[in-house]
């Protein structure tokens, strides 16, 4: 890929279980608490733990989007109100109009959930769905882009990025690509993924998830802790507004594993490609890169394959760590939760450290911290792979 | 603001579409149109065990990609690609969760595997080696536009060839009922920044406010109207007549996308 202009991180939020808003987020960072419990979510009924946002069910929907009603769409309204987003996104719309904004949100399983329930409420004679199941408006993997778009009023180019666990780190690049080419000045970004039935279940059945809190890099780690997220970023052309303070995105990569549905190719070649791609697009050595956040499932598969791609690109002594010990995997969320982590570890000059591991396994080579570091951090590498064999590197750094 | 591009391979399956140079025998008014149901073709370029896991959706990906690089001579290997569909693999879906509608719960494994939004890009990758970039789209009816939008900035932007797929597939009762999709079609096609021995036509795209065009066929507009990746066929009409125009397609509510297209002689 060619180098690609930087643009401008000019806000951004994020809620989960560790924090609803980026305050609590940083300081749950800081304490290096874990937001993972036992799972007691609906009527699930599988030992493992779960990443929970709280005061999901209890959001309700502003009442000219009443069709968009479902836990996805709560937790995706719940966040657009964190940090001063929607009047962020106001004063944006007042800077380059509503039309030269696009909205790309990634999602794996939107509102599937209401379709879950919908088939527990079947007519027992014809088997019909309830009248009042929408499925558009809910389970489409649209919706929450529609969902975010209307909120927001914003009348430029949408769609839903929906390739698996990497979907919200590929939205920076869709937005990348439009904004290069002059389509659109501006984007509001992100990723939505909410608790449902198709994933815990789904997750359990390949035996991927974990009975513990997941355990990332760790010696014992034995699968996922699934979570539910959801992060938003206005991304614009840089201009005047680009300050000492201001953070930008200066690297998309992204690539294909070519190798299997759901396991990671066991050298890390696809994420090799996608971490070099997108030094590559952002004119940097490794050695530029001051923290790497892993995509970090704690899967033995995964944690084994992403640390040979890392050690053989950047070798064994850039700090990295994954933040899924303390937020879950968050699915089709975690690229953009992981990006706003990105912009708190340089806004903030901390490294996350990653929780939940105890004993970091001997024979992976890339250099896992479990504390936090407090240095300047500069140029930030994120990594999100999905099912699929999807790849997508993030590089996010201060200005200068 | 346009993006302009050029058309190389095109592959096309539908009810009653067997492939490009039969769709655009129709299209072109050389051959009248009759629906018929899709019969999708087994994905050969697959291994056999991953073959046998394979749904709906992608074998129609599969097989209309297959045709549109194959009439390009273009390498699948080299070319990133967008694949843009309006929803998921409908029986998939629907076995899935009649599982979880029993107290047992018991989800298959493969079937949770392949009920992801990319499952065709990722047997695409898997059968062509290619490792570029794919992106995944849906925009529900505009997912045509979405895809082409996505597709047209990247040949614009990394001045790349791109294979764009557009493709829906059925949902079967009782989520039928509730996103009535008749059956699948899908239309691929090979995008490049430049114009090439195989290309057929410039484009250019832009957004605009107007109305989308109709076809005149009432049996192509019905076809239009019911599949979302079928709301492409005005341009796929001008493609087929090798003739110069534009076209207006649906997108969102508050926009379309006006495509030129100047055929390459």
């Amino acid at each position: 890929m060619r180098p690609m202009t930087p643009l401008l991180l000019a806000e951004f939020t994020a809620t989960s279980c560790i924090g609803t808003g980026v305050a609590p987020i940083l300081a749950s960072l800081e304490e290096l608490r874990s937001g993972l419990t036992r799972c007691d979510f609906e009527t699930v009924k599988i030992d493992t733990h779960i990443g929970e946002v709280p005061g999901v069910d209890a959001q309700r929907l502003p009442a000219e989007l009443q069709l968009y009603d479902c836990r996805n769409n709560r937790l995706a309204e719940l966040a657009l109100r964190q940090d001063g987003f929607l009047d962020a996104v106001d004063a944006a719309a007042a800077r380059w109009s509503r039309r030269r904004i696009g909205v790309f949100i990634g999602t794996s399983t939107a509102g599937i959930m209401q379709t879950e329930l919908a088939y527990r409420a079947r007519d027992p004679v014809s088997g019909a769905l309830p009248a009042d199941f929408e499925y558009g408006t809910t389970h489409n993997s649209f919706s929450v882009a529609d969902y975010v778009r209307r909120r927001c009023r914003l009348e430029g180019p949408a769609m839903a990025v929906s390739s698996a666990c990497a979907s919200s780190a590929k939205v920076f690049g869709t937005a990348r690509r439009m904004i290069e080419a002059g389509l659109i000045d501006a984007a509001l970004v992100g990723g939505t993924d909410s608790l449902c039935l198709t994933t815990l279940y789904g997750f359990h059945s390949l035996q991927l998830s974990s009975p513990a809190p997941c355990r990332p890099f760790d010696v014992a780690r034995d699968g996922i802790s699934i979570g539910e997220a959801a992060a938003f970023a206005l991304l614009e052309r840089t201009s005047a507004r680009v300050g000492g303070n201001s953070i930008l995105l200066y690297g998309v990569g992204e690539s294909s594993d070519a190798y299997h549905m759901s396991a990671p190719h066991p050298e890390g070649l696809g994420a090799k490609r996608a971490m070099q791609a997108a030094l590559n697009a952002a004119s940097l050595e490794p050695g530029d890169i001051d923290y790497i956040n892993l995509h970090g499932t704690g899967t033995p598969s995964n944690d084994r394959s992403e640390s040979q791609a890392v050690t053989s690109i950047f070798g064994p002594t850039t700090p990295c760590s994954s933040t899924k010990g303390a937020t879950g995997h968050t699915l089709g969320a975690a690229g953009a939760l992981e990006a706003v982590i990105s912009a708190l570890a340089i806004r903030n000059g901390m490294m996350p450290g990653g929780v939940q591991t105890t004993r970091i396994d001997p024979t992976l080579t890339a250099h896992y911290i479990k504390e936090n570091r407090h240095a300047p951090v500069r140029r930030v590498l994120s990594n999100s792979f999905g099912f699929g064999g999807t790849n997508c590197s993030l590089i996010f750094g201060c200005a200068g | 603001m346009t993006l302009p591009g050029y058309v190389g391979g095109i592959g096309v399956l539908g009810p009653g579409l067997h492939n490009w140079p039969h769709a655009a025998a129709i299209l072109s008014g050389k051959q009248p149109y009759a629906a018929e149901p899709t019969v999708l073709p087994m994905p050969t370029m697959l291994p056999p065990a991953e073959r046998r896991r394979t749904g709906r959706v992608v074998k129609l990906a599969l097989g209309v990609a297959l045709e549109a690089t194959a009439s390009a001579a273009a390498n699948p290997a080299q070319m990133p690609s967008v694949f843009s569909s309006s929803g998921g693999d409908g029986h998939i879906c629907h076995e899935i969760c009649q599982a979880l509608a029993l107290s047992t719960r018991e989800v298959s494994p493969t079937r949770f595997s392949n009920s992801v939004h990319n499952v065709a890009a990722g047997y695409w990758s898997i059968a062509t080696g290619s490792m570029t970039e794919s992106n995944v789209l849906c925009a529900f009816d505009a997912s045509f536009v979405a895809g082409l939008l996505d597709a047209m900035t990247q040949i614009t932007v990394d001045r790349q060839t791109v294979l764009f797929v557009a493709y829906d597939t059925e949902y079967p009762p009782p989520l039928h009922a509730k996103r009535p999709i008749p059956d699948a079609l899908g239309i691929a096609m090979i995008l490049t920044p430049e114009r090439t021995a195989t290309s057929i036509a410039r484009i250019d795209v832009a957004l605009t406010g107007e109305s989308a065009d109709r076809m005149t066929d009432p049996g192509l507009e019905a076809l239009r109207t019911a599949i979302p990746a079928a709301r492409a066929l005005p341009l796929m009409r001008l493609l087929a007549c090798r003739a110069a125009g534009r076209v207006v397609l649906d997108y969102l509510d508050v926009s379309s996308a006006a495509v030129q297209v100047e055929p390459c002689v």
